[in-house]
């Protein structure tokens, strides 16, 4: 390797300014990465301010309106400033072009002004907080939200600017993905990842602009008094309702799919085997993300929509369990024959195997109408929902940075840390949000600030081991930022894990600022262990 | 065994429909533990078996990637799962919505935070719905103003209550006693207190509290009727007996400061009386005290003038050592 | 690190292989932008079908209160830009740079035109107050008997409105293209922008002839 891999995107240019106007995509990916991060446990301090409130019941540490407040800013900035902008904006910027074989996404400037309207919706919501806080659940549900005296209007333009920067992002993967492949990476040779950001990119371009227009509508409901959702003038809260989740469906699969595709990534390679299934898991990727803007109305099951309504959302939600079902049994044959190693990147795999699958399998009570209308807004669908977004999500994401972490920054963090906080999340996930399930059973409805004395046992139970849950993810994450700060470099030819995808094979960690000293050709398949031995690298 | 699962998994079963759907759960249930069971084990299985040993050369590894009747089985038996789950859940539901003929028709409005239930032979009262046991009851709900959600567990049912249109839901309750209702929609800051009682009553019973509704209180003492009205009209929700604060003002601190000034939110004030406390009752938004938010709906056509009279009574008595 | 040629034509991006890929992504990305377009206004007309089936009566007779003729003027005055705008694409094409400009002017003039009809349609609901929400007022004769028509004004403004945003915001990029295309920067090599910036405002021209309809006509 030449003397230019001393030279990487990190050292080179220099400057804050060459990091504020950069159009890197492996620059504006770690700005994403951080300020994600921050977000990350912004929303994470503001679950443990409900977790211990909850210990008991009564008023005992926060009133009703704090409480409000802080489920609100919990739910609206995990899903519109932490997990929607910020998996797809870090590790799939980072990543992307990489595995293509491009030097950068097909609209660099494009990228960057993503990343600074993300910013300038995020101060939107920063104000919304220092303001006083908003109310209404991230929902937003009218007429309440048209009638609340807190800060809605700030916090939904936040959403709706927010929104922009998760459209042009869609935009720019999904060309980068159409026409940006080096010659010879045909659609069958691409890493599963990338399929996964491909999906998550459609969704985003299709379903985003209906809940830009959908806060268009609600902020002109309260400037305006527009009507068009307001009973008092005739209009009609349902179809909110209706609009928001046609948008807001589809979002679950914009937060799951790049997990999926991280998945797909760590388990073959830390197996060291051709993941099973290649084309079902492509095209499931697809179909999940097309299925996914026609079930929206299993969030509605006691509004009082029609029976038929009602039978045909059921019907199609099973569409979603199958291909999903046959995923997890695909990335678990996928170990069959292999070579497993238990690194941190795959116990998190492991780890989200198991929460997701309870996720998933909770999910089919919910679909199931009579049942719904019981479990309907009880702690049953908190718990359900948690399993998938952080058992699935938030596990499959801290797993992708492990995975790459070295390969992304050139740095390596403890190993053996690693190890103990994926268990502490493992088992502090299950202690906070299992009881929940049984409290959702038990009739328990979800933001109470309050409850009822028979919920107190599960209720303290939750709130103990959500403290393990919070202490397990900042270390693990500091962990992380540790080995930057104690600039614990690899060798720059380093391949931790024996990767087979170019951002392995063909570039230096971190990599060239150019990504590919010269454009790289391709050798092999994303997981052909059957065919080529990559060996293990890993150098101080 | 199964009925000791039920027990502990859910609430008691009442409705007549409630046995029905928690076979129906504990039918995803098993097959969820034994998909679930598949899964895990097969993970840890192979993740052992074929774990890379230390010292171990790296190999290269097996090329298969498919096995058509794996996957096909994976295919098929979750699609049977689920086709049964389905037809069930619809089944079920079914039975949940149609609404038998001889059905009693109470007419439930929830209004941030509190209930009102109108009886079909005239009478009306709050957060306590009395059913008789054994009959069919038919509830047609709406709001006055936000989205609420009506929720028995016990009944296994559950309505949004929307401020535009009539939803309806039934039930047909088995056993006689006082169960929770819940309001599942989020609705403000008074959401998680805005709880009420199902009283469920023997037929005879039932007729006999039905035809006396509304005429029961004439002849109580106003204050010992206000303090009853305390309760009965879900005052106490939002105003604390003890001088702490909930989402209004204490009724103690108001009898403690009974004759001084109170300030609002406006900078103006006015001295409190009996006139103040019935125009806040009544006109509760023209007047916010100072330090609260003006979140509380008028009375208007709830409280009869005597009623009225009685809370205003209820309130003078309050001291430090007032117990209800 | 391979540098591309130093032959390469200046708007050739470094991180593309040939002006061929340039092109065909910034295609692509201007195709899969429309569809973002089109499903922001399925959203409104979704609204407005919705409300249409929940007040059919008040939809028909509120529709009269349109200026028909207003709509039609509009309606002529944007397909015949969208003309201009596609002979400004030829013109490139043939390198006349001077038929070019002027077709871009000419399709500039005609946006403005429709903005001022509805400038004037606007102002006209204004005095009479035929306006959304709180804020209608109008009691004519042939409105006091209609069911809330304040909803048929909200969806009426918001969607033409949104619409106007979107001419307003193609008259901007014209100006650029005519600003560009006069000094030179477009020619026959190299006319992307004006390609794309043309099926935008064919875009736009299309969602009009949905509502035209929609609002004017259907009765």
């Amino acid at each position: 390797m030449s003397e230019n891999m001393k030279q990487n995107y990190l050292n080179h240019p220099k400057g804050i300014m060459s990091w504020l106007l950069t159009l890197d995509h492996k620059r504006i990916g770690l700005m994403y990465l951080v300020s994600g991060i921050l977000f990350f446990f912004l929303g994470g301090l503001l679950a443990l301010v409900m977790r211990f409130e909850l210990a008991a019941p009564g008023n005992d540490i926060i009133s009703n309106e704090i409480y409000n407040n802080a489920y609100t800013l919990h739910g609206a900035i995990m899903i519109f400033l932490f997990i929607i902008p910020a998996i797809p904006g870090a590790l799939g910027n980072i990543l992307l072009p990489l595995m293509v074989g491009a030097k950068d996404v097909a609209f660099p400037r494009l990228n960057l002004a993503s990343f600074y309207i993300y910013s300038f919706g995020a101060l939107f919501a920063l104000y919304t907080i220092i303001n006083g806080g908003v109310d209404t659940g991230w929902t937003f549900y009218t007429p309440y939200s048209t009638q609340s005296s807190s800060n809605v209007v700030p916090m939904t333009l936040g959403i709706f600017i927010i929104g922009f920067s998760s459209i042009l992002t869609g935009l720019n993967f999904i060309a980068t993905v159409h026409k940006m492949r080096i010659p010879g990476l045909t659609w069958y040779k691409l890493p599963l990842f990338v399929w996964a950001l491909y999906g998550t990119s459609l969704v985003q371009i299709t379903a985003t602009p209906v809940l830009a227009i959908t806060m268009v509508l609600l902020m002109l409901e309260r400037f305006l008094g527009i009507g068009i959702f307001d009973p008092a003038l005739g209009g009609d809260p349902v179809l909110y309702q209706h609009f928001f989740w046609f948008y807001s469906h589809p979002a679950v699969y914009i937060m799951i799919l790049p997990a999926f595709g991280i998945i797909s990534e760590i388990i073959p390679v830390h197996s060291r085997k051709k993941i099973w299934g290649y084309k079902f898991i492509a095209y499931s990727t697809l179909s999940i993300a097309f299925i996914g803007f026609l079930v929206w109305g299993h969030h509605m099951f006691t509004s009082g929509q029609s029976v038929f309504s009602q039978i045909v959302f059921s019907f199609i939600t099973y569409f979603v369990g199958i291909p999903t079902g046959v995923k997890i049994f695909s990335w678990i044959l996928t170990m069959y024959k292999g070579q497993v190693s238990f690194t941190p990147p795959m116990f998190y795999a492991l780890a989200f195997l198991f929460l997701f699958t309870i996720g998933g399998l909770t999910g089919i009570f919910l679909g199931a109408v009579a049942l719904d209308i019981h479990l309907h807004d009880t702690y049953f669908v908190v718990a359900h929902f948690h399993y998938v977004m952080q058992g699935g999500t938030i596990v499959a994401f801290l797993g992708g940075l492990h995975h790459w972490w070295p390969k992304s920054f050139g740095v390596m963090y403890n190993q053996t840390i690693a190890n103990i906080a994926a268990l502490g999340v493992f088992i502090g996930f299950n202690g906070t949000f299992f009881p929940q399930f049984l409290l959702g059973l038990r009739g328990m409805p979800r933001r109470y600030a309050t409850y009822d004395e028979q919920f107190v046992e599960l209720h303290s139970y939750s709130t103990f081991w959500s403290g393990i849950l919070g202490i397990s993810i900042f270390i693990a994450v500091m962990n992380l930022f540790w080995s930057f700060i104690k600039r614990n470099k690899v060798d720059p030819g380093s391949n931790p894990w024996g990767g087979m995808t170019l951002e392995w094979t063909h570039t230096s960690s971190p990599p060239h600022p150019h990504n590919f000293e010269e454009e790289p050709v391709l050798q092999h398949g994303p997981y052909d262990y059957d065919k080529v031995i990559v060996q293990k690298t890993y150098k101080k | 065994m199964l009925d000791r699962l039920t027990e502990f998994f859910f609430p008691k079963q009442v409705s007549t429909y409630a046995s029905d759907i928690d076979s129906l759960y504990f039918f995803i249930f098993y097959s969820s533990v034994v998909l679930f069971f598949i899964v895990v084990f097969g993970m840890v299985y192979l993740s052992i078996k074929y774990r890379h040993r230390k010292g171990e050369e790296l190999k290269l590894t097996s090329s298969k990637d498919h096995s058509n009747l794996l996957e096909s089985m994976f295919f098929i038996i979750p699609l049977i799962l689920v086709s049964i789950t389905f037809v069930w859940g619809i089944r079920s539901y079914l039975k949940m919505v149609i609404v038998p003929d001889d059905a009693i028709e109470i007419k439930v409005t929830g209004q941030s935070w509190f209930w009102t239930f109108d009886y079909p032979d005239g009478g009306t009262t709050l957060n306590e719905l009395v059913v008789p046991s054994n009959k069919p009851v038919k509830l047609v709900l709406s709001s006055k103003d936000v989205l609420h959600s009506f929720f028995i567990p016990v009944m296994r049912s559950k309505m949004d209550c929307l401020p535009n249109r009539y939803n309806i839901m039934w039930f047909d309750a088995t056993k006689e006693g006082v169960y929770d209702i819940f309001c599942t929609e989020y609705c403000g800051t008074g959401h998680s207190q805005m709880g009420a009682k199902v009283i469920v009553m023997q037929p005879a019973q039932y007729e006999e509290w039905a035809s006396e509704l509304g005429s029961e209180d004439d002849d109580l003492p106003l204050d010992e009727l206000g303090a009853k009205l305390y309760t009965k009209k879900a005052c106490n929700t939002c105003h604390t007996l003890d001088g702490s604060a909930l989402v209004g003002p204490s009724y103690l601190q108001t009898s403690q400061m009974w004759g001084q000034e109170r300030v609002f939110d406006d900078g103006t004030s006015t001295v409190i009386d009996d006139n103040y406390i019935r125009s806040s009752i009544l006109e509760p938004m023209t007047q916010i005290v100072a330090g609260y938010q003006g979140v509380m709906p008028t009375y208007q056509g709830l409280l009869s003038d005597r009623e009225l009279d009685a809370l205003i009574a209820f309130l003078k008595t309050l001291n430090e050592d007032s117990q209800i | 690190m391979a540098h591309h040629n130093p032959d390469a034509p200046s708007h050739l991006k470094h991180y593309f292989h040939d002006v061929n890929q340039q092109y065909e992504t910034s295609k692509f990305a201007m195709w899969a932008f429309i569809l973002t377009e089109v499903l922001t206004f399925a959203g409104l007309f979704v609204a407005y079908i919705v409300y249409r089936s929940w007040y059919p009566n008040m939809f028909i007779d509120a529709h009269l209160l349109l200026d028909v003729n207003k709509g039609l003027m509009n309606t002529i005055v944007l397909i015949t830009s969208s003309l201009t705008m596609a002979l400004a694409i030829w013109a490139i094409q043939k390198n006349n740079k001077r038929l070019s400009v002027l077709m871009l002017a000419a399709t500039f003039i005609f946006a403005l035109v429709f903005l001022g009809i509805k400038y004037l349609e606007y102002s006209h609901k204004f005095e009479v107050g035929q306006l959304p929400g709180e804020f209608y007022s109008y009691m004519g004769p042939d409105a006091v008997h209609l069911n809330n028509p304040h909803i048929f004004f909200s969806i009426y403004f918001i969607m033409t409105g949104l619409h106007g945003l979107h001419v307003a915001i193609g008259m901007g990029l014209i100006a650029w293209l005519i600003y560009s295309t006069q000094k030179g920067n477009l020619t026959s090599e190299y006319y992307t922008p004006m390609e794309m910036i043309g099926i935008f405002w064919h875009l736009v021209d299309l969602i009009w002839i949905y509502l035209f309809p929609l609002f004017y006509l259907i009765g």
